[in-house]
């Protein structure tokens, strides 16, 4: 784990979320991706895990037999062409396919051990704690306060010392703190498009998720802002569990630790990203890495 | 550790009968009994129109009232056939047809077609108004405006006559047919237009050879539903047109239409229970199903017109 | 050469063509003239008629002191009862129709069946008023009877603006609230209606105009034309309504009882191009805030 950051303690103890702690100097120096190494991906926790999961909309198969382990605190990426499953997949996490009308899912999703797709699960409570950020930001009609303290309100804080804290808490964790620290009651809408999505991203920490959801999150941004969101993935790695979904390779190599490889809704290959990249073990992966296809 | 014992919570909420899943079911429960309300009222109109109905046919043969041509149940002798009813309903629905359809269309044709989009902004809110005039003013207009004008035009007509209802009614259901034909004429596609444009036709060529005729169903279905509100037309005919039922299919002559029967009937002192007052509901329910119908199909058509631009 | 010899066989195409827009053009100018003749009609007949004592007077057999106060309150209590009954069953049901229920034949049966009663026409919710609510739940010839008869006549419109409203918010909105843990309840309470209450308030607006013009059922369930007191009890008293006023007055074979009807149709226009105006203004200014 990178050390160049100087962790403070926790600053207060909020009794309905677990301290988060801060951030106080300034950025660090990401390491590369290839000094990690396999043994110690298996070595962590496995925070979710897929069980031989098949996905339908309604009598279409889009995901066949999927076995995925995400580990604790690291960045697992999703690649593969578009129309893969890839998206699919993330969104059965959360259990935000649901939403949509005839799908079905086969086999098991775990947290911590438990399967979420059993009956009787709380979906609402479940997506406290598996967190999205979506491809095209979407932040509320809303002040930038109030987009950032949604969650925690509907999850029952009222004292508006504790959401204060909150929301200074998860905007500076996304790196917009600086940018709007003055303007909290602005419209949302005003921000720019990265900044609306480092807001977005603030949002869905604001509810203390264990392991947050990205669904391409910088595909609709500038490079800059595209360079913001990558370093703000390798911040929050240390304290979140994240899965990003990317169609751009080489944003998987720079930020993640472990690589799953989709193609037409079969897992292809899944391994650290060191040696997905370099050494993969599939003729597919090799192909749609170099660019054969995709 | 605390993360465990927080996955725990998730699955440990079923059969946990916590307020928050039993204020959502509430509502849900408050929200199905609202949108159960409308059901609840076509059930009602339908129970009501056909209980009393129900009984008034056991007084009076339903081929008499289908049949007969004659209308006088509050006069003695009695008789209870509804075709004057009819004639006069079909009298105000076709004299206001012929004024509304071609002028409607006319408008509506030339607001898609060849208004600046300045004349639209102006029309439209303009038609709005004129949709949401009551139907009393327009009776109003038709007794102190209207009648007069034809009374010196035609001299032998009388003082309530078809004809200025006819008229009122005519402008009453014009915006309908404006504004709908209007929305379907402009979703016909560019792409028509220019085709036919690119073969060297000129507007008139495409207006009434390709567009028109592509957003034909749907100002069929404009052209339904207008009708169908001048059969249901209420007061307007009832102060303009009379209230003499015969067979007649002259415009000059006072006639009386199913729904000012109605409200004759209403105004009166009838009292409850009586064949009399029943022949409210006896007419009422012909009004029903033959409204009913023209909307139903008018629908009918609508949707699939959607569904061909979709 | 051919095609000169085809364009050759119309010479009065292009004419023909102008006479067309110019016939459309025509009907375009007459219906709005219409509207314009209609305006002026009444207000330069009725304007004389108008008064402050015209307001606030009774009805009578003597058109000198007749005045439309009777009918002026009891529209206003009519339209009180049917705002407090149609919105909230309205709103709710579009709510229900929108976010609860799921595709399927009994949500198609329910749409069908609201857009089929917005073209049932008034005088028949007239009779289901008489039949049930003055007969059968013995409410009389009464306010709330008419008051409820009117909300049934404009429930159907109320939901179906409503429903459109909530059908323009962004799906991605929904989306978002979801996937941050918000019930369905917060999320339309704290999301979507936010977003869809200019809408619906226009909706409702100009349904409740719709009302407040509004005779023919009126007349059926029982309205009278002639009270010379404002209804105490809603749920007993004789009401009267201005349509049913300007309605009787306008049968009356006397021209000054018709210069009367003028003015209360000019009170009446009025508050509707009020309510309308008001309608547009809401219309125009959310409406366009809200741009993804």
């Amino acid at each position: 784990m990178a050390n160049n950051t100087l962790i403070a303690d926790e600053v207060s103890f909020m009794s309905e979320a677990a301290p988060i702690p801060l951030r106080v100097t300034t950025p660090t120096v990401r390491q590369p991706a290839v000094a990690r190494n396999v043994t110690e991906l298996s070595e962590r926790a496995k925070k979710v895990a897929a069980i031989d999961v098949d996905f339908f909309y309604g009598t279409h198969q889009a995901l066949h037999g999927i076995s995925l382990e995400v580990p604790e605190n690291c960045v697992t990426a999703l690649i593969g062409p578009s129309g893969c499953g890839k998206s699919t997949f993330l969104r059965c996490l959360n259990r935000m396919n649901d939403m949509i009308d005839e799908t079905a899912l086969k086999g098991q999703i775990l947290l911590d051990g438990i399967d979420i797709y059993q009956r009787g699960t709380d979906v609402v409570e479940l997506r406290k704690r598996v967190g999205m950020v979506f491809q095209k930001s979407n932040p509320f009609p809303k002040s930038i306060y109030e987009n950032v303290a949604y969650g925690p309100r509907v999850a029952g804080i009222k004292k508006r010392a504790v959401l204060d804290e909150i929301v200074e808490k998860c905007l500076q964790q996304s790196a917009l703190w600086d940018e709007v620290e003055n303007r909290l009651d602005d419209s949302a809408l005003q921000l720019s498009g990265g900044q609306q999505q480092r807001l977005c991203i603030a949002r869905a920490l604001a509810t203390n998720p264990d392991v947050l959801l990205m669904d391409e999150p910088a595909s609709a941004l500038d490079p800059k802002s595209t360079a913001a969101i990558e370093d703000l993935i390798f911040e929050l790695k240390s304290n979140y569990t994240i899965v990003i979904v990317t169609h751009n390779m080489q944003q998987a190599a720079r930020v993640s630790d472990q690589t799953a490889f989709f193609y037409e809704g079969h897992l292809v290959e899944v391994g650290s990203t060191t040696d997905m990249f370099t050494n993969p073990g599939e003729k597919k992966t090799e192909d749609y890495i170099t660019g054969r296809f995709g | 550790m605390p993360q465990i014992a927080a996955t725990e919570v998730l699955i440990a909420s079923r059969g946990r009968c916590n307020l928050r899943t039993v204020f959502e079911g509430i509502l849900h429960a408050v929200l199905l009994a609202c949108a159960v309300v409308s059901i609840i009222t076509t059930v009602g109109i339908v129970l009501v129109l056909l209980l009393e109905s129900l009984q008034f046919f056991r007084d009076v043969s339903v081929w008499e009232f289908l049949t007969g041509t004659k209308w006088s149940p509050l006069l003695k002798p009695q008789h209870f056939g509804i075709l004057p009813l009819f004639c006069g309903t079909f009298l105000v629905a076709a004299g206001s047809s012929v004024i509304a359809i071609p002028i409607g269309l006319g408008t509506a044709i030339f607001l898609s077609e060849y208004a600046p989009p300045v004349v639209r902004d102006i029309v439209k809110p303009l038609l709005e108004v004129l949709a949401g005039i009551p139907s009393v003013v327009f009776g109003y207009l038709a007794v102190v405006f209207v009648s007069p004008i034809i009374k010196e035009l035609f001299p032998s007509a009388e003082v309530f006559n078809a004809a200025s209802a006819c008229i009122v009614v005519g402008f009453m259901i014009l915006p309908t047919i404006v504004s709908l034909s209007e929305d379907v004429l402009r979703s016909v596609p560019r792409s028509l237009r220019e085709a036919a444009y690119a073969l060297g036709a000129t507007k008139l060529d495409v207006t009434v050879g390709v567009v028109v005729p592509a957003a034909m169903s749907g100002i069929m279905a404009s052209f339904l539903l207008a009708i169908a509100r001048a059969v249901g037309e209420t007061m307007a005919v009832t102060l303009a047109a009379g209230a003499t039922p015969k067979l007649t299919l002259s415009f000059f002559e006072s006639i009386q239409t199913m729904t000012a029967y109605i409200v004759q009937v209403s105004q009166g002192d009838t009292p409850a229970g009586t064949l009399e007052y029943r022949t409210i509901f006896a007419v009422g329910l012909t009004l029903f199903i033959f409204t009913l119908s023209l909307n139903v199909v008018a629908q009918w058509i609508l949707n699939r017109v959607r569904e061909k631009y979709e | 050469m051919k095609l000169h010899a085809h364009s050759k066989s119309r010479p009065y195409a292009k004419f023909a063509s102008t006479c067309f827009a110019v016939m459309c053009g025509f009907c375009t100018v007459l219906s709005v003239l219409v509207l314009l003749v209609v305006l002026w009609n009444i207000f330069s007949y009725g304007w004389s008629a108008l008064s402050w004592n015209f307001v606030t007077s009774w009805p009578s057999r003597f058109p000198a002191k007749s005045g439309i106060w009777s009918a002026l309150i009891g529209s206003l209590y009519l339209i009180g009862v049917t705002a407090v009954v149609s919105v909230p069953v309205g709103v709710g049901a579009a709510i229900y129709l929108e976010e609860y229920a799921p595709p399927s034949r009994w949500r198609t049966l329910v749409q069908v069946n609201i857009a089929n009663l917005a073209g049932v026409p008034s005088i028949v919710y007239g009779i289901l008023g008489l039949g049930l609510f003055v007969r059968m739940m013995h409410l009389n010839r009464s306010v709330i009877a008419g008051g409820l008869t009117l909300s049934l006549v404009v429930l159907p419109i109320i939901i179906l603006s409503a429903q459109e409203s909530l059908r323009a918010v962004p799906s991605t909105i929904r989306q978002a609230s979801y996937a941050l843990g918000a019930t369905r309840w917060q999320t339309i309470w704290h999301q979507l209606l936010p977003v869809a209450l200019p809408g619906i308030l226009t909706g409702v607006i100009l349904s409740l105009s719709r009302a407040l013009g509004e005779a023919a059922p009126l007349v059926v369930v029982g309205a009278a034309t002639f009270v010379a007191f404002t209804p105490e009890n809603l749920m007993t008293d004789e009401f009267s309504a201005l349509p049913i006023q300007i309605f009787n007055w306008t049968e009356q074979p006397q021209k000054d009882f018709h210069q009367l009807a003028a003015a209360g149709i000019i009170v009446l226009l009025v508050v509707l191009i009020s309510m309308n105006a008001l309608a547009i203004i809401l219309r125009q200014r959310f409406g366009k805030k809200v741009k993804w």
